[in-house]
């Protein structure tokens, strides 16, 4: 059996008290002194456990209390009560909810993925990716391949063109010289330029050095390349936004640009790969209205990777991420040249199941922003964007604290993926690729309580 | 009555006595809800739970206005907001209490009907006819239901209302709790499943109530379990996570649940999935047959989750031989499971059953088979709907634990289980709870479920849950319908 992929973590605790969603309310006044006071019988010991964190003069009570009542309930004089924490509902915005900020928090500090009893408790369905549900296999489905466990589940995907058919040379029946050089990634994420972070290199070292530690890429500006990314070269995307020296340098050494899209774009994709036969080019290109056009003739014009962005939102200023790259993907498959080219989708991708669905809507892989922030404690308050101090002191974030979260996070996103991918009964991410055979869809399955109330 | 095991009922308004109260005691004698009690300085306002808010001003014996001393207010409760979530709204849950305490649907102005999901259940109406001339008293409806329809020699197995209960593995659930649940169901006249955790001794002398479960990792199935029980039940995939197997966290893996599921104790349980034996209709059938030959007087039940295939999941279990065809829903389920999974794979049930049902139908085998929906069925009146939209019966089993004071906080699996002592193995919240207490709340949530389903049923004309099966001319969902297309009275 060959080495598995697999993310070791350990816990990273946080450097502030996370925001939570409930407080503890406890009055002193008319408090009788019972000899067996509630607070004693504490199941989780919460109250022998509170501490006041000097840094934040914050009580510890509130983060370890699992809101089971129990004081509330049982304190004779009624002095104990549980209420929202106000600053908990204002976190984030309308997407990036408090719940998505708790989850993330919780995957980036333990490692571990969210496991609960109960069911489920949110809204039924919602915009965007609450929009679809995936599927799972049972019976009459005997496509699991084998009885294989989910150590055999790959995750592996390759970034670059594809030929469809390999064609020997003329003459001698040798494998041609010009295979298109391929990106192997052992997950089918990768990190993405940030919407906005505090000033500094500090948040860009953390992200490059926790891309070296799970193996993946990600995407630095050249115009800030600097001598401290030097370690982490393996890890590097260059997006090439500025050439010359000292980026043409690195050039050699890098297995993968990205280069904005513009008219001239697959000639400075031929320039680059004339210096370098074995870089791979990805274009990266706003996601939106003409998207699967210009995929299309991106694609037919030789185009290795096309990477498609949507704002933070997933919003492409008419669609929704999925929808859109629904519509690529669909638009290629009917050109017959979808296969050719590999395709990358980013903006929104909030948690694990997004990177699912996003690839069942064509994406052969994702990329992360957002989630890289909140790893490392964001509360994607967006003081930054102002110029004002981040309250959790991310510009001076240490690079090694950084990466290890965000390593603990992104291991609980392959677990989780693991897990969908497992359900589905399938042995490798590739084949989940615009699989929306096995996905369900809101504005579908909603068919049938539109015709509800009519007879027949 | 079976009221709360705590000493404060969580309500939705709170009523307070001041200072100026001086213990004349007329409170004690106007409230017909009998929410004070006599003390002896003052009374004592200990069933404010039973309070019906504001709406009470009108009424000529409301405390807040008759005391003389203006000593008594009403407030909301502070901590009522923190209660539940989207599906489970504090007014579910508090009326599922107060059901459950005293076997009647609430008159407190709480919301006992639908939750805050924004969807499916929730946006999901009934429409009644306009009065005609002779109606139905809910005391001439009949609520029962024959699960064997297939028309083979075995029994019929009639309950006297549509739904039994799901289930919980030893292990997953205290002895108390376990035994609880099957005790209300044999004083209903009804089933309770094991789950897959093993058929403890205690439930012997309730056999004939019990639905024993063979799921993936086979925990506790003998041969001479089967043969107890009327009912054996296939666990393909659950709702709680499709497409995934069981888990028991170590922590809860004591000698005795280990003993019970022979393996050791202290280490988690993950049943495998999918069923490795099954990966065809037809090895499915050889898993029926199986079972029919070891046990000759029992029913067949699969229980599967809602794929995009649901419809070919239920044609294959009944050509193989199954009498009921559960389908568990993705949103409900009581044991841990990844939080991914709850919410993104396989369907809603609200979705699955029609798809079912419609399919069935066209095979021309729908009243061959009982189609058992559950998996986010909360309420009566999503009881009622889910068998609108075809299916026979449901399966219960998250309104129990709420009936046993579960609050859904999610914290099942942790460390020493539920701090509530409904799933827990640890012997002293175990002791949070006796098992004549626990009956009585489950047997008096049902009787409530059935009364409000009778309601419902005589509103509509029906004489039996029968005929309600799959009319979904009755139901509309407010996100596709224009008040004034509707002609009848919306609930």
């Amino acid at each position: 059996m060959p080495v598995k992929y697999h993310i070791k973590t350990q816990p990273v605790p946080s450097r502030f008290q996370p925001v939570i969603r409930s407080g503890v309310i406890a009055w002193e006044e008319g408090c009788l002194r019972c000899v067996r006071c509630v607070k004693k019988e504490c199941v989780y010991k919460v109250y022998e456990k509170q501490a006041l964190d000097p840094r934040e003069m914050l009580d510890s009570l509130d983060s370890l209390c699992k809101d089971c009542f129990r004081c509330v309930q049982n304190c004779p004089n009624r002095l104990i009560e549980k209420g929202f924490n106000p600053s908990w509902k204002a976190l984030g915005d309308e997407y990036w909810t408090p719940e998505i900020l708790s989850n993330l928090w919780f995957q980036a500090e333990t490692g571990r993925i969210p496991v609960s009893g109960a069911g489920y408790g949110g809204l039924f369905a919602g915009p965007g990716f609450d929009a679809m549900w995936t599927d799972m296999s049972e019976i009459v489905r005997p496509t699991r391949d084998g009885i294989h466990g989910r150590e055999y589940i790959s995750t592996t995907v390759h970034l670059g063109r594809k030929v469809k058919a390999l064609r020997f040379e003329k003459g001698n029946g040798a494998v041609p010289a010009s295979i298109p050089p391929l990106v192997e990634l052992p997950l089918p994420a990768i990190f993405d330029l940030l919407p906005f972070a505090p000033p500094g290199r500090l948040v860009t070292r953390a992200i490059l050095a926790a891309s070296r530690l799970v193996k993946t890429l990600a995407v630095v500006r050249a115009s800030e390349w600097g001598e401290d990314y030097e370690p982490y070269l393996s890890a590097v995307l260059l997006y090439l936004d500025r050439t010359g020296p000292p980026i043409d340098g690195l050039l050699g050494n890098m297995r993968m640009v990205e280069i904005p899209d513009g008219r001239d774009a697959l000639s400075l994709q031929t320039a680059l790969k004339a210096r370098n036969p074995g870089l791979v080019v990805a274009i990266r290109v706003g996601l939106g209205e003409d998207s699967a056009v210009r995929a299309a003739d991106l694609t037919l014009g030789g185009a290795e990777v096309i990477h498609f962005v949507a704002d933070y939102h997933g919003f492409d200023g008419g669609m929704f991420v999925k929808d859109r790259m629904r519509q690529v993907h669909l638009h290629l498959v009917d050109k017959g040249i979808r296969d050719l080219v590999t395709l990358i989708g980013s903006g929104g991708v909030a948690m694990a199941e997004h990177m699912a669905k996003l690839i069942i809507c064509g994406a052969d892989a994702v990329a992360l922003d957002i989630p890289l922030l909140i790893a490392m404690e964001c509360r994607l308050c967006k003081r930054c964007t102002e110029g004002i101090q981040c309250p959790v002191e991310l510009d001076r974030v240490n690079p090694e604290w950084g990466s290890a979260r965000i390593r603990n996070l992104v291991a609980g996103w392959h677990n989780q993926l693991l897990e969908v991918l497992g359900a589905m009964g399938m042995r490798e991410v590739r084949r989940l690729r615009g699989e929306m055979g096995r996905a369900m869809f809101y504005e579908d399955l909603e068919k049938e309580f539109a015709a509800l109330g009519k007879r027949g | 009555m079976t009221p709360t095991r705590f000493r404060n009922p969580l309500s939705k308004y709170r009523i307070r006595i001041g200072d100026t109260c001086d213990n004349c005691g007329e409170c004690v004698t106007l409230c017909p809800y009998g929410i004070f009690r006599k003390g002896a300085r003052r009374p004592k306002a200990a069933g404010d739970h039973l309070c019906p808010g504001p709406s009470c001003e009108k009424e000529p014996f409301c405390c807040i206005k008759r005391c003389h001393a203006r000593a008594i207010s009403m407030l909301p409760n502070p901590s009522f907001e923190m209660l539940g979530d989207s599906r489970w709204t504090a007014d579910l849950l508090v009326s599922s209490w107060y059901m459950a305490e005293t076997g009647k649907l609430p008159y407190q102005g709480l919301n006992y009907k639908t939750g805050a999901s924004g969807g499916g259940f929730d946006k999901i109406r009934f429409v009644y006819p306009r009065r005609n001339g002779s109606p139905l008293r809910p005391t001439d409806v009949s609520c029962a239901v024959d699960l064997n329809r297939s028309g083979d020699r075995r029994p019929l197995l009639r309950i006297p209302l549509p739904l039994y209960l799901g289930g919980m593995s030893f292990g997953s659930v205290s002895i108390v709790s376990m035994l609880s649940r099957v005790r209300a169901a044999t004083a209903l006249g009804t089933f309770c499943c094991t789950g897959e955790g093993g058929y403890p001794e205690e439930l012997k002398p309730y056999d004939d109530h019990v639905i024993t479960q063979v799921a993936t990792g086979l925990f506790g199935v003998r041969e001479e379990t089967i043969k107890r029980v009327s009912i054996v039940e296939f666990k393909y995939a659950q709702g709680a996570k499709p497409g995934l197997g069981g888990h028991l966290l170590g922590d809860k893996v004591t000698p005795r649940v280990a003993s019970m599921r022979e393996v050791v104790a202290g280490s988690a349980l993950f049943s495998p999935f999918p069923f490795h034996s099954v990966y065809s209709v037809e090895d499915h059938k050889k898993h029926v047959d199986w079972i029919k030959e070891i046990n000759p007087r029992a029913l067949v039940s699969v229980k599967v989750s809602t794929p995009t295939d649901v419809d070919m999941v239920a044609v294959g279990s009944y050509f193989a031989g199954a009498h009921i065809i559960q389908l568990d829903g993705s949103y409900g389920g009581t044991g841990a499971a990844p939080d991914i999974a709850k919410k993104n794979i396989a369907m809603p049930i609200e979705y699955a059953v029609p798809k079912v049902h419609k399919f069935l139908k066209e095979e021309g085998i729908r009243d061959k088979v009982t189609i058992v929906a559950s998996g986010g069925i909360r309420t009566p009146h999503d009881m009622a709907k889910i068998i609108a939209l075809g299916a026979d019966a449901v399966c219960i089993g998250t309104a129990d634990l709420v009936a046993l004071e579960c609050l859904r906080c999610h914290h099942c699996e942790s460390g020493r289980g539920c701090a509530r002592g409904i799933a827990t193995t640890d012997d002293e919240l175990t002791g949070l709870m006796n098992v004549e207490w626990g009956t009585q709340r489950i047997i008096n949530l049902y009787l409530a479920w059935r009364a409000h389903l009778a309601g419902v049923l005589a509103r509509l004309g029906m004489a039996s849950v029968s005929e309600l099966v799959g009319r979904t001319d009755v139901l509309v969902h407010m996100d596709y319908t224009k008040p004034e297309e509707i002609d009848g009275e919306l609930d």
